[in-house]
């Protein structure tokens, strides 16, 4: 439902490795039917060693409930620098967030880990929801979150 | 200007307050449905014992969670799917679904953004705003009508409406400001405006590397009892390099998941506590029992709106507009008006339209706008005052004393003060006075001196504007109908006639109760609510003043009753008198709110001669719960006019009334009120040291007369009627 086009060379490092070489990705999350408000994501990616990388979206304007959103508020320690300028509204049950960046080309094959932690008002904490490969051929392939996402894909 | 700040606001925010009020109320419910239904855990019982119950029936548990209702969730993975249930703390075992409630989720957001976001959030927050400035503005109403803060409690008069609005405003004013403010505080929060952010402990660079140290073994959760636990959450199954988190009321830390040493501890911050304070006395979420009061007190809120809209409308209907009023700086004539309720702003209207038509160039304004430099082409300013409460300025007065204090000098046209009240209060046309006083200091030059219009009397209005007509060298008559009365038709059920023997024909007529309407019965109007002592306006043929009459029953006795006697050449009562059963008549009902026996069970002292006894009566027929009352009565001749002397056996024997004593002044020795009084000195001296009320009706000569006899009976004891009469406990109604 949210198409964006960011450019993330100013707001994180993710991009920096190959400013010039970088692609038009998009991100596509549908979440299911869980019947609760609308749910908080925090999409990131860590290096091959497992460490935190940079931020790419954050669905959810309220930096109090980021907690909520616990392996990426473990890793940034809930630092909002970190999704400035990247923050959009939160996605509502049976909604789907699509946001398109141009992202460099060395994020793929090469150990990096895309990751979604998503959390909803009185509902479970869902951390690490998804956890997905940023490989070229694992590109078009959805694959199902452990409790609010029914499906997520990255295109190239 | 208070009376500003509670009436737009309210207008203005009254759909939102509304539905800010019955969806808090409706949501009040909840946290106590959801502590009575939550299983509870028992003294003594650790996280440690929990947690292991819990894992050893849900292997795959991930988060354990305890609400501050007491109920315990728990969040695992069963082979890849999700699971969520209530927990039994006794056990570990699901007992209810955890998912949530839908209805509880539709009333949230409609309670806190109307299901529109962030802008839906600022205005439920600007409602919330509203609530609290209509808390302090009508607290400040409240306080101001009653006398001060000390008498918050204090007995309401006058119609329905008004008295509901009041009654429920003092109780439920608490829950609002305390409910309006805590909801400032958690939007703040929301919007990240207060630094009341978790403090979340560092994570540890160094863990033990171990796993499956039992659960019921470590430390730090033997140590805390579940009545603490916010939050347990359990570290990734395989990665040993994970940790547990738990929060509780104190704070938060992390635990090994290889030895069950805690890591690394933060404690809650203050701005932290104080946040999950306050949202506890919003939500009711931990404060089960303040939240439906709270919720039973925001309950109050669309009712005060529906009897704040029916106060203004009645507001609004009394103060008529003024046509053709010309500009300050044009005017020949200044007229300011002090007026609380807007009866004034009526004389002001018709004195306007009269002097208009008379040629002046008249401008009406409020006496708060009072700007003598402006006044530019005036040669006289007129003043007329009402009186709040004791003796206060009246709302379109306020500060009117202040700026003529500070003025330079006063105007050099002369001035004329007209005071409106009811000589039954002892700070008659108080606030007239203190400002005729404060410009005779001025040395302000006088058109006319003082005069006071007695409870909206057409009369006396009419008697002033003749004196101001022949000072202005203008014929001036002035026929005012104060707030446009409705009237209604009485038919007349019964009479009885009595003194013709002595000279006095008198009537004590019974009319049937007319029907009221719904309308009429939520605000109180016209008959469908009123008291012995209240008044019936009758406004003869051929005349624009109507001529009041002091009723001698309530509404509970089912018919309206009055004593009439017939006056020579009294248009009104002439009529009256001559009306036969089934013959009707039309009137209206003026409210006498100061001249009630009062709810309490001091004695009363009713004193009255001739048709006086009207009232006096009535509230004697009243007295079922037969408080103590001595009536003294003063007649020409038993034989001929002893009103009511049919039933006043009776009213005896059933213990209405304690003791009478009659004065008989026609024969060998006349004998009047005030010596009736004062052979029982003794006795009435007695009972007003014991706090009793005394109510005098009648003759305007009488009554000086009694007040006089009353002065000298109570010399001895320090008290003076005029004492009295600042407290409240003695009262008039002349005539």
């Amino acid at each position: 439902m949210k198409s964006l086009l960011a450019t993330l060379a100013l707001t994180t490092a993710l991009t920096l490795p190959g400013l010039a070489m970088a692609r038009s990705v998009t991100l596509t999350t549908t979440l299911n039917n869980y019947g609760g408000d609308g749910a908080y994501l925090a999409l990131y990616v860590t290096d091959p060693s497992g460490a935190y990388a940079g931020s790419l979206w954050m669905a959810g304007g309220k930096s109090k409930y980021y907690e909520h959103l616990s392996d990426w508020y473990r890793a940034t320690g809930g630092d909002t620098a970190q999704v400035n300028g990247i923050t959009g509204a939160s996605v509502g049950a049976g909604r789907t967030l699509e946001v398109t960046f141009d992202l460099a080309d060395a994020l793929f094959d090469a150990g990096y880990t895309l990751h979604i932690d998503a959390a909803v008002e009185d509902m479970r904490d869902s951390p690490n929801e998804v956890a997905v490969p940023l490989t070229t051929t694992g590109a078009g392939t959805p694959v199902q979150g452990r409790r609010y996402i029914a499906s997520f894909a990255y295109d190239m | 200007m208070i009376r500003a700040f509670h009436r737009w606001p309210g207008l203005l925010a009254l759909a939102l307050v509304t539905v800010l009020s019955l969806s808090g109320a409706a949501l009040s419910v909840f946290p106590a449905a959801e502590r009575l239904a939550a299983p509870q855990a028992g003294a003594g019982l650790t996280v440690a014992t929990l947690a292991d119950r819990i894992q050893a029936v849900y292997p795959g548990v991930e988060q354990i969670r305890r609400a501050p209702s007491g109920r315990i969730t728990a969040y695992w993975f069963d082979q890849g799917a999700p699971g969520a249930a209530v927990i039994d703390p006794a056990t570990g075992q699901g007992v209810a679904s955890a998912d949530p409630n839908q209805t509880l989720r539709w009333l949230t957001n409609l309670h806190r953004s109307l299901f529109l976001g962030d802008g839906g959030r600022i205005a439920m927050a600007a409602g919330a705003a509203a609530m609290l400035v209509l808390s302090f503005s009508g607290g400040a109403l409240v306080a101001r009508r009653a006398g001060g803060w000390r008498h918050w409690f204090a007995p309401l008069r006058g119609p329905l409406a008004g008295r509901l609005h009041v009654e429920i405003a003092r109780i439920a004013v608490i829950g609002l400001v305390l409910s309006s403010t805590t909801a400032l505080w958690m939007t703040a929060s929301t919007f990240d405006l207060l630094p009341d952010g978790g403090a979340t402990p560092i994570m540890p660079t160094e863990v033990s590397g171990e796993t499956g140290f039992a659960l019921d073994q470590m430390v730090p959760l033997r140590q805390t009892p579940v009545a603490g636990l916010r939050e347990l959450s359990f570290p990734y199954p395989g990665d040993a390099t994970d940790v547990f988190t738990l929060k509780t009321d104190r704070g938060a830390g992390y635990l090994d998941q290889g030895t069950g040493a805690l890591l690394a501890w933060a404690d809650l911050t203050g701005w932290e506590r104080v946040s999950e304070t306050i949202y506890m006395l919003h939500t009711g979420q931990g404060a089960a029992t303040l939240g439906l009061v709270l919720g039973i007190m925001a309950l109050g809120v669309p009712a005060m709106g529906a009897t704040g809209v029916l106060i203004w409308l009645a507001g609004r209907r009394g103060r008529p507009r003024i046509r053709g009023n010309r500009p300050a700086g044009h005017a020949g004539t200044i007229l300011l008006v002090g007026s609380e309720g807007g009866s004034t702003w009526g004389f002001a209207a018709t004195l306007h339209a009269a002097l208009t038509e008379a040629g002046q160039s008249v401008h009406v304004g409020p006496m708060s706008g009072f700007a003598p430099e402006r006044y530019a082409r005036a040669g006289r300013i007129i003043l007329l005052a009402a009186t709040y409460g004791d003796g206060d300025a009246p709302a379109s007065a306020k500060g009117f004393l202040d700026r003529l204090d500070a003025a330079d000098c006063v105007p050099d046209v002369p001035m004329a003060v007209l005071g409106f009240g009811d000589r039954s209060f002892p700070a008659y046309c108080g606030f007239a006075r203190a400002v005729s006083e404060a410009a005779e200091a001025k040395g302000w030059p006088e058109l006319l001196p003082l005069d006071t219009v007695d409870r909206q009397s057409p009369q006396d209005f009419a008697r002033w504007g003749r004196a101001l007509g022949e000072a202005l060298g203008i014929p001036l008559e002035l026929s005012h109908q104060p707030v446009l009365p409705k009237t209604e038709t009485l038919t007349l059920v019964s009479r009885r006639d009595y003194g013709a023997e002595v000279q006095a024909p008198t009537a004590i007529l019974r009319f049937a109760l007319p029907r009221a309407t719904l309308w009429q019965r939520l605000v109180g109007a016209g008959f469908a609510r009123f008291e012995a002592g209240d008044l019936i306006g009758i406004l003869p043929e051929g005349s624009a003043l109507p001529r009041l009459y002091s009723l001698a029953s309530g509404r509970r006795d089912g018919f309206i009753e009055i004593v009439v006697r017939k006056h020579n050449g009294g248009l009104a009562s002439t009529r009256l008198t001559a009306l036969e059963p089934g013959d009707t008549v039309t009137a209206f009902l003026r409210r006498n709110p100061g001249f009630r026996p009062g709810r309490g069970r001091a004695p009363l002292i009713l004193i009255g001669a001739g048709t006086g006894i009207g009232p006096l009566a009535g509230f004697v027929r009243g007295n079922g719960r037969h408080r103590p009352i001595h009536l003294f009565f003063g007649m020409r001749d038993p034989d001929s006019d002893f009103f009511y002397g049919e039933e006043i056996p009776g009213w005896q024997a059933e213990g209405r009334l304690t003791h009478l004593v009659t004065a008989v002044s026609r024969g060998a020795r006349p004998h009047y009120v005030q010596d009736a009084l004062r052979g029982d000195a003794a006795q009435v001296a007695r009972l007003i040291r014991e706090g009793a009320r005394v109510m005098v009706c009648g003759g305007r000569e009488m009554a000086a007369g009694v007040a006089e006899t009353l002065a000298e009976i109570l010399a001895p004891t320090g008290l003076t009627p005029a004492v009295l009469k600042a407290e409240g406990r003695y009262v008039e109604d002349v005539y």
